[in-house]
């Protein structure tokens, strides 16, 4: 029987326990990751980070949301009233939802139902995560736009541009996957990978998924739409209590679910890594073990976030947007082209490598002649400072320094005969202090 | 077959009651001192300049660009994922056809990187 089928004849009661468990577990990994990255970071840093409250501090972050609860919720005068309100409910909204689509392990009974450990097979599975992902930018755009300062719209319109341009790179890798699969359902992509892990057969997709999941989630290091030393705090600068804490929690929701989606996709979801699913004719395979590899494995997944945030500084804005749309895309484009070719050869018998490899040779050089035959923009060559110095913005050894200081030259006063600070002076400052009197009146 | 939907519609309602849940609750447990610096918009502790109505008014055109290509891009894509699930079964002429339309986009791709479409000043 399909996973879709299974699903089908799961009782009410069976897919409200499911949905109440995934909640659960979204909002439980969140908490638990908070602590984690403050554990690594700190680790990394030759600091002990937070160890006081709980077992190893394991309960930090849940005492920070329930101080976050009870501190004060601001509205700014200048904010729009009920978008304000509801940017962070747009944002947590698809958070949660994406995660539903993603197999958590295979056939299991549940008090006697059998079922599989997930909550909902759709045939565009893989879409509903993407959609979902690009919804959350609505809530990220309105949170900017609403709040009435320049800090969050410029981090509001940063991520929004970041999220769509790593976008079409992570879709496009994800396309090679479902070459493969020929399927764009969760369970089918997990199943097409009985034989052997996506991550071997199409590594430089997993390698443009696992740069692109980087990017869409606004993390470390192209996290540009929370430079602290740029953009204060992003588009959340203006948000605090609890609506802060929903930001915060669909950020880390949206890591966990393109980290579980990676699984799925290229570390073959739930199934046990290779030494251990040869044990005992694959029963690590079934019941309820597939939970623990696939948690493992995402954990991994999340570890790597961490690690990128201990490690890499920040990209500068082009440099992030040139690295989405001048080298993922290209090289995902590409890789398309060549799998798509290289499958046709091998599935056709009457299809011979030269006509394939002479088919894809004709696109490539198609758009390598186009790219070289049109015009480019001419640079702007005025308006530049001359650089001297081996390319340090260093005064030139020619510059010409005035005589005298301008404000000199204008009074006409030479500098060696100042006036003593005496009766005029004072006289100065009492008219001075009761012109701003007389000022402050009429302005009230 | 849209039942399978229901669980994430469930899902989904879940969601969207703990948010708003936390959304209204949240004035009214935390403490309200409020002053009119508070409620100023945040400019690292200067007076904040005069601004249109919600959103500062203006934004840098760029990013529309980023939009339009964007969904250019977007498109192209969700062109792909039907081919990619079918491409088997489509055989040879799939691949032509899939080939021509690639070959299109990256026409267009290839003309906005000359003209300077891609580069972020």
């Amino acid at each position: 029987m399909s996973t879709a089928q299974l699903l089908a004849n799961d009782p009410v009661w069976l897919t409200i326990v499911k949905v109440i468990a995934i909640f659960a577990f979204l909002v439980v990994m969140t908490l638990f990751m908070i602590w984690w990255e403050r554990r690594v970071v700190a680790r990394m840093q030759h600091r002990p980070g937070p160890n006081r409250v709980g077992p190893f501090g394991l309960l930090q972050s849940l005492a920070d949301g329930l101080k976050l609860a009870f501190k004060e919720d601001i509205r700014p005068v200048l904010a729009d009233r009920w978008v304000y309100f509801l940017a962070p409910v747009i944002s947590t909204i698809p958070a949660f939802t994406a995660f539903s689509v993603i197999p958590l392990g295979g056939e299991v009974s549940i008090f006697g139902h059998h079922t599989a450990l997930q909550l909902a097979d759709l045939p565009v599975g893989v879409l509903v995560v993407l959609a979902c992902s690009s919804l959350g930018v609505y809530g990220i755009v309105l949170s900017g736009w609403s709040s009435g300062s320049p800090y969050p719209l410029l981090g509001a319109l940063r991520s929004a541009a970041q999220v769509i341009s790593y976008e079409i790179a992570m879709g496009m890798s994800i396309v090679a996957v479902v070459l493969y699969s020929h399927s764009l359902s969760t369970s089918d992509i997990v199943t097409a990978q009985q034989s052997g892990w996506f991550v071997w057969l199409l590594f430089p997709s997993f390698a443009v998924y696992t740069i692109s999941m980087v990017g869409e989630t606004n993390r470390a290091p192209f996290d540009l739409p929370e430079a602290e030393s740029e953009l204060v705090g992003g588009f959340h600068t203006e948000y605090s209590s609890l609506k802060f804490a929903l930001f915060f929690l669909s950020e880390y929701i949206n890591m966990v679910t393109v980290s579980a989606l990676a699984t799925t996709m290229f570390l073959g979801g739930w199934r046990a890594p290779w030494p251990l699913s040869a044990v005992g004719g694959g029963v690590l395979n079934t019941g309820w073990w597939p939970l623990l590899w696939f948690v493992v494995k995402m954990l991994i997944f999340l570890f790597v976030y961490i690690w990128l945030r201990g490690t890499l500084p920040r990209y500068r804005y082009d440099q992030f947007m040139r690295l989405g749309w001048k080298v993922l895309v290209p090289i995902s484009l590409v890789w398309i082209v060549l799998i798509v070719g290289i499958r046709a050869f091998k599935n056709s018998p009457n299809v011979s490598p030269q006509q394939v490899l002479i088919a894809v040779g004709v696109v490539v050089a198609l758009i390598l002649a186009v790219t070289f035959l049109l015009p480019t923009r001419p640079e702007p060559e005025d308006g530049r400072i001359e650089l001297t110095g081996g390319g340090y913005p260093v005064p030139p050894i020619d510059l010409k320094v005035p005589q005298t200081p301008p404000r000199r030259r204008r009074t006409g006063v030479p500098g060696t005969q100042r006036q003593p600070a005496g009766v005029t002076a004072g006289e100065d400052s009492s008219a001075s202090t009761a012109s701003s009197k007389e000022a402050s009146d009429g302005s009230v | 077959m849209l039942q399978s939907y229901v669980p994430i519609l469930l899902l989904f309602v879940l969601a969207a009651l703990f948010a708003l849940f936390s959304v209204t609750i949240a004035p009214y447990v935390g403490p309200r001192r409020y002053n009119k610096a508070k409620l100023d918009a945040y400019e690292c502790g200067i007076e904040p300049s005069p601004q249109p109505v919600v959103g500062g008014g203006r934004m840098p055109v760029a990013y529309y660009l980023t939009a339009m290509l964007f969904i250019l891009f977007d498109i192209e894509m969700v062109f792909l994922y039907p081919f990619a699930v079918s491409a088997d079964a489509l055989g040879l002429f799939g691949l032509v056809e899939i080939a021509l339309f690639i070959a299109t986009v990256g026409f267009a791709y290839a003309y906005v990187w000359r003209r300077g479409g891609l580069d972020w000043n």
